[in-house]
Order: C-alpha cells, then sequence, then structure tokens
C-alpha cells in the first residue's frame, strides 16, 4: 500500500506539472480579424464605435451631465482644456474586440490622440492631425504599437458617420476608425540581394 | 482493492499539495524589488496614484470581479473579447502631490502566464497626458506573482479574510531587456522620445472581498539625455 501511495504522490506531481504546462492559465476569447490586405502592400482594418452606447466615460470639465453617472471629473485649471472619453471598441461585425481612448487637448485642439487596445492582439497608440481633410477625415500617424502591432507603421484615420437607417434603436452615429499598417521594412540579407539581382540580371 | 485505490487518490492528493507548496515557495521565483532605473544618470518622471479602484476617476471590468467598477454605474466590460481586461481612469500627482497629469490604463490577462515559471502575467498599457509637459504612451508587460504570493494568499489564509503590512514591488516584467516597459512620447517636450519605464506598487492593505484598500502606484518614466535641473526635468 505503502508503494501505492509514493506512485500516487509521483502520479499527483507529475499530473498537476502537465496540467499547468499544457492548459493555458489564459485564454483571450478572439473575433475573427477583418483585415483587408492592401493592393500596394500593407494591410487595412475599419474599427467604430457607435455613440453614444459604447461611449464609457467623458472626462471634461463642466459637463452638465458627467459619464458615467458620478464620474467627479477634477475641476483644476491645468486640465481645462482637456477632453478624454473611453469607449468599447467594435469591429465591421459590430463585436466589441477591445476598448479605446481618445484625448483631445490644448486651447486649440492641437492634440488629439487614440490608443486601441485589443486584449487578443496588441495595442496601438496614434497621433492624429488636429485639422480635418476632405472626406471629414482626420488623419493620424502610428506612433507605436504592441505583440501583433510592434514594428508596424502606417495611419488611422477618424471620422463621423452619422446615422441614417431612422431606426429608433440605432444610435446616433458612430466613429469610424480605419487603420492603414504595414511592417516595418526588414534588412534583407546580402547573399539574398545578391541573388535577386543575379536573377534580375538574367 | 479499496485500500489501493484509497492509497492512490490520497497520494494524488498529497503530490498535488506538493506542487503547489513548491511552486509556492519556489525559491528560484524571481523577486524584483529594485527598479532598472533606480541606477541612471537621466532625469526621471515618477507619477504617482491610487491602486485603489474607489479612489480613481473610472474603474471598470466585468463586473462579476472582485474589485467593483467605480462609479457603480459605470459601462462594465462584460462581453467575451474584454472580460479579461479592466481599465481605469485616474489622476497623477507627482513626487510633490501636485496634479502632474491624467493617465488611463488598460490591463488584460496575459496568454504568456505561466505559473510553472511565477509568473501571473498582464498586458497593460498606459495613455498619459501632462499639461506643460505633453503626452506619452507606456506599455508593460506585468509580472503580479511576487503581489499574488505576499499579499492575495496571505490575505486568503488570513482568519479576518484581509492583509495588513508594507510591501513595496515592481510589477513591469517587459517588454524590454532590462525587464521596463517601453515608453513612446507623442506630443509637447517629449514628443518623440522612446524610452523605458517601471511601474511600482506599494501596498499596506488588501481585503479579499474589496481587493486593493491601501495601494499606491507609481510609473517611473526616464527622461533620455536630460539631467536633473534642465528645462525639461523641472517639475
Amino acid at each position: 500500500m505503502i508503494k501505492t501511495l509514493i506512485a500516487g504522490i509521483i502520479l499527483g506531481v507529475a499530473a498537476g506539472g502537465a496540467g499547468l504546462y499544457y492548459l493555458p492559465a489564459v485564454d483571450q476569447y478572439r473575433e475573427r480579424s477583418m483585415i483587408t490586405v492592401n493592393p500596394n502592400g500593407g494591410n487595412s482594418e475599419v474599427f467604430h464605435v457607435n455613440i453614444p452606447m459604447d461611449r464609457i466615460m467623458i472626462g471634461a470639465p463642466s459637463q452638465a451631465a458627467p459619464l458615467p453617472v458620478g464620474l467627479d471629473w477634477p475641476g483644476d485649471a491645468e486640465l481645462q482644456g482637456l477632453r478624454v472619453e473611453l469607449f468599447k471598441l467594435r469591429n465591421q461585425k459590430d463585436a466589441v474586440v477591445g476598448v479605446a481612448s481618445r484625448m483631445a487637448a490644448g486651447e486649440t485642439g492641437n492634440i488629439i490622440e487614440w490608443v486601441l487596445h485589443l486584449p487578443a492582439r496588441g495595442s496601438l497608440y496614434v497621433s492624429m492631425r488636429p485639422d480635418a481633410v476632405e472626406g471629414g477625415f482626420r488623419l493620424g500617424q502610428l506612433r507605436a504599437g504592441t505583440r501583433d502591432f510592434d514594428d508596424m507603421h502606417g495611419q488611422l484615420s477618424e471620422r463621423w458617420v452619422a446615422d441614417s437607417s431612422g431606426s429608433e434603436d440605432a444610435p446616433a452615429g458612430r466613429i469610424e476608425l480605419r487603420t492603414r499598417i504595414v511592417a516595418l521594412e526588414e534588412d534583407i540579407p546580402e547573399d539574398v540581394s545578391q541573388q535577386v539581382a543575379e536573377a534580375e540580371d538574367s | 482493492m479499496i485500500k489501493h485505490l484509497v492509497a492512490l487518490i490520497l497520494g494524488l492528493l498529497i503530490g498535488l499539495l506538493l506542487l503547489a507548496a513548491a511552486l509556492y515557495y519556489n525559491p528560484f521565483s524571481v523577486e524584483n524589488r529594485l527598479s532598472p532605473l533606480s541606477v541612471t544618470d537621466n532625469f526621471v518622471i515618477k507619477l504617482n496614484y491610487s491602486a485603489v479602484a474607489a479612489d480613481g476617476l473610472v474603474y471598470t471590468n466585468d463586473g462579476e470581479s472582485q474589485v467593483d467598477p467605480h462609479p457603480a454605474k459605470v459601462l462594465q466590460l462584460w462581453e467575451p473579447t474584454i472580460r479579461q481586461t479592466s481599465t481605469m481612469a485616474t489622476t497623477l500627482t507627482d513626487s510633490r502631490g501636485q496634479l502632474a497629469g491624467v493617465g488611463i490604463k488598460f490591463s488584460s490577462r496575459s496568454e504568456e502566464t505561466s505559473i510553472l515559471d511565477g509568473q501571473a502575467l498582464v498586458d497593460s498599457v498606459w495613455h498619459i497626458y501632462m499639461p506643460g509637459r505633453g503626452s506619452v504612451f507606456v506599455a508593460q508587460t506585468e509580472n503580479y506573482w511576487e503581489y499574488i504570493r505576499e499579499i492575495v494568499v496571505p490575505a486568503r489564509w488570513s482568519s479576518a479574510n484581509n492583509w495588513r503590512g508594507t510591501w513595496r514591488g515592481n510589477i513591469t516584467s517587459g517588454p524590454l531587456a532590462l525587464g521596463t516597459g517601453r515608453a513612446v512620447g507623442g506630443s509637447g517636450e517629449l514628443d518623440g522620445i522612446e524610452t523605458e519605464a517601471v511601474e511600482a506598487l506599494t501596498a499596506k492593505a488588501y481585503s479579499v472581498e474589496q481587493g486593493p484598500v491601501a495601494m499606491q502606484g507609481e510609473l517611473s518614466i526616464e527622461i533620455p539625455g536630460a539631467a536633473v535641473g534642465d528645462p525639461v526635468a523641472a517639475e
């Protein structure tokens, strides 16, 4: 019986170790990515935020109706020109895929930034140009990315699209965010460059 | 036969307990209490915040976790893709306790978590605006293993279901080589900088029911090329 007990102990340690090794402690749920490959390289993806249902927070001074209810936004003079918003982020199928923050600061609103956080994929940090271009778009540059978006560069555009469905349950509109990103060019090894050059010559 | 079956089951349970004890008391799991930024010659911006959800501006999660969302009516992150994510908006103060800015922190449990390696990982990003200085983005991998081992487990073992004491530790464990986070400046005098950041927690009280009761966070961001006294370093 002692031998069985010892065998059980060894089996318990081994089974526990194997379980911890093979079974993931964290498993993030993934929605299928809806990426379009651009003909000139890179890829595009469109996200959106339904307004007002996806808005988590509006942090700005002197809000008549704070969002969320009970928010006590600081009234310090330094933060007078700042507007911070938090949103849920959706893909083209209208499924929530992440969360996002938008900050607008400066007396002339000259700082506008987005951070898109997609738990299963990574995050994007984008600085927008303050002026909108033709078509109501505002363009921004990807400044940093993490995990799937690490070592990428590209652009993000934002625009307001008012709802035209007329449906009673429809949102007032949506903020549409379109990414166009491409991997940073990698150094091509010299021997590969030579092979390519030789192939082109021949 | 039944005796052998009982012995086997008992052995299995003892084996699992031995494994749990070995992981908990594992002397090889790294204790990361000294910040790599503590030895830098460059100026370091230190931003402090309360890590207690109710002290911040907004805190939200799936609504079923240990820490309650704040304010109570904030939109909760219940959808499957964001259920393991929390979002916090908070004011940040400098080392003198003066308002230094506003920060948003998104934290998601990491799939790289490995209990066998003593890694309870969280992928997090900060989006920070500091009036007069500009904005900065901080991306980091955080390891809460020491926090769980030193605070959460003792609190659960305590008959009062809480923990009191003083614990300070760095939670940043990557992604950069020295175990630091990556910071990228976006505007103002921080525009274009790429540097390192480290986040630390100082805990004094923790409750099993509410989570952190008295806990401060400190985010340190190194400013390359700026020593104390430089215009960029002036607070």
